[in-house]
């Protein structure tokens, strides 16, 4: 194992947040309070409660997984697209590293940079609603699960991308408005019978769902269900990206 | 000796179809300069890449250190330093943050006082701080052989360390490559200079087409690359050459309007006094000279010609 490989793949793409830290703390932490003005009080206040959490409240967890899912993807999409992008690429192919010792580092990094992104969004939203987490442990627990998985994907993501567009593509087109469609900002019994049905077919509703019960002990679908669909989600990322390096897709001639 | 890296019989097919590498086979020497010499598109940055790790190959196979390039890439790859031939740096690099980070991916242990000393080698020193972007290409190309030598590899690679590189760089350049094979470092570079070849490698290498032509001792090898022509044209053609000049080794056109002089302008006298002179005894009237340098290209098409 090249733990020295590991450590600083990992240290600078952390090092790249930093670089940009004003930025990265900063653009979470206002999106955060602007939703919250919005939602929270000036249309929240006419919303009843969901399920006996007030509406400000019922959409921190949905606000959260907006954000860890976009920046998972946008952290590790572009860690690995940037090198192939400018070519610094041909250093970590020629350098006695594994595909899981470059996996490590890269997803590693972004998933860290989300779950930091996470907290301080956890943190803002505490400045405006009162927040009772009833299984922190849990809470952690998809909170890390996403991160990684989310991050996977936006490797992979990375690695297909051909140009600056392509990589924009699919957290445009695809994962924002699986998120907003979610329940992020609903609860999808609110939604009529046809749709709960139709929802259903959405991964997102069910990391949603997991993560907010983690919070509320309310559910849209039940936490064994959330917690094996993301497993699947990253069994699915892992075996995708064991491919990509096997085949040299898209790396190597 | 047991050669420190050993290619046989390797082929290249990209994915388009184009063959880039034609049944190589070659044994590099622990501790020598070999230059591969060939024009654009020859091969020689693809037959660096698949020793390197960075394209595979296509068939054939690559052995370093006495393991395979494949199963054994973590102990080849460890010896290997590549400089590449693209000025490849990241936009937020700082010099000495890069050159670190180069050793760590290595494999390597952080040790700071071998990365200054890198750095000042290549008089990068000054620089250690700046953004390798703002740096000029002479510097951004110390940069990169600062990285490949991060982790104290024992074989460098230089995909054209000279491209594009001011005079007073380039002879920079041959020092540093000279003392790094001084302290053991085995060396192979590219090139498309036949000087450069011979000022500074001991092997030399002719890839063109993808086909390795010749690799040999780089003084053997000038002796047959290194000719030059001199073209004589005649005021009033001539049917023969004159028995008077038969020890010049003239050639004659069909049209007997121009003889050619070959010559080897390495040599102390290139003879060509002595031919003029007896070109004026022999009565001929010279209307007018040129003379030209067989170019690499020409080079290669003598040697594919000469080939058994
Ligand atoms: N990724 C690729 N896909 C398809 N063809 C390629 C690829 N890379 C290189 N080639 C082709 O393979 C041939 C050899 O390329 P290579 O870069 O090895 O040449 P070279 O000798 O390094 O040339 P130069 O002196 O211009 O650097 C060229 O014809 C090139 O167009
Ligand atoms: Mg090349």
């Amino acid at each position: 194992m090249n733990f020295c490989a590991i450590r600083v793949i990992y240290k600078f793409e952390m090092l790249r947040t930093w670089n940009t830290i004003l930025q990265s703390v900063l653009s979470p932490v206002i999106s955060t309070s602007l939703y919250f003005v919005v939602f929270g009080a000036a249309i929240g206040s006419r919303i009843e409660q969901i399920e006996g959490v007030s509406y400000g409240t019922f959409i921190v967890p949905g606000l959260m997984m907006l954000s860890l899912l976009t920046q998972s993807i946008a952290n590790a999409s572009f860690g690995i697209f940037f090198p192939r992008f400018t070519g610094t690429i041909y250093e970590i192919m020629s350098a006695p590293v594994s595909a899981f010792e470059i996996l490590v580092g890269y997803v590693g990094a972004a998933a860290t940079k989300s779950l930091i992104i996470g907290l301080i969004i956890l943190a803002t939203a505490g400045f405006f609603v009162p927040l009772e987490i009833a299984h922190p442990v849990w809470m952690g627990a998809f909170l890390v699960l996403t991160c990684i998985s989310f991050a996977l994907f936006g490797f992979i993501i990375g690695i297909w991308a051909s140009n600056f567009e392509k990589l924009q593509l699919i957290p445009l087109l695809v994962i924002t408005p699986l998120v907003f469609l979610g329940g992020s900002f609903y609860s999808v019994s609110m939604l009529p019978p046809a749709w709960q049905t139709i929802t259903l077919f959405n991964p997102v509703v069910y990391l949603i769902s997991g993560f907010r019960w983690s919070f509320f002990e309310v559910s849209d679908v039940s936490v064994g269900i959330s917690l094996m669909m993301i497993c699947l989600f990253l069994a699915a990322c892992l075996i995708l990206v064991w491919w990509m390096f096997k085949t040299g897709y898209r790396l190597k001639e | 000796m047991k050669p420190i890296i050993s290619v046989s019989d390797l082929c290249k097919t990209y994915s388009d179809g184009h063959v880039a590498l034609k049944r190589v086979d070659l044994d590099i020497m622990p501790g020598e300069i070999l230059a591969l010499l060939g024009p654009n598109g020859a091969g020689k940055t693809t037959l660096i890449s698949i020793i390197c790790g960075i394209v595979s190959a296509s068939s054939g196979s690559v052995s370093v250190g006495g393991h395979d390039i494949v199963s054994g890439y973590r102990s080849t790859r460890a010896m290997i330093g590549l400089v590449p031939q693209e000025l490849t740096l990241g936009a937020f690099d700082r010099v000495r943050n890069t050159v670190s980070f180069s050793r760590g991916l290595f494999g390597k242990k952080p040790d700071p006082a071998y990365v200054e000393q890198v750095l000042r080698d290549l008089s990068l020193f000054d620089k250690k701080d700046s953004e390798v972007r703002i740096l000029s290409g002479g510097m951004k190309r110390r940069v990169l052989i600062a990285k490949a030598l991060s982790h104290e590899p024992r074989i460098l690679f230089l995909d054209e360390p000279t491209a594009g590189v001011d005079v007073e760089l380039r002879q920079d350049m041959w020092q540093i490559i000279r003392r790094l094979r001084d302290s053991g470092v085995t060396i192979i570079l590219t090139t498309h200079y036949i000087d450069e070849a011979e000022e500074i490698a001991d092997r030399v290498g002719v890839i063109n087409n993808g086909e390795l032509l010749v690799v040999d001792d780089k003084l053997e090898l000038m002796r047959k690359l290194g000719k030059k022509e001199l073209h004589i044209e005649l005021r009033e053609p001539i049917t023969r050459i004159p028995d008077s000049l038969a020890r010049h080794g003239l050639v004659s056109s069909p049209d007997g309007r121009e003889v050619t002089y070959t010559y080897d302008i390495r040599s102390d006298s290139t003879g060509i006094t002595d031919l003029l002179q007896d070109l004026k005894s022999a009565g001929l009237t010279l209307k007018d000279l040129n003379t030209a340098q067989s170019s690499l290209e020409e080079i290669f098409v003598n040697l594919v010609k000469n080939k058994p």
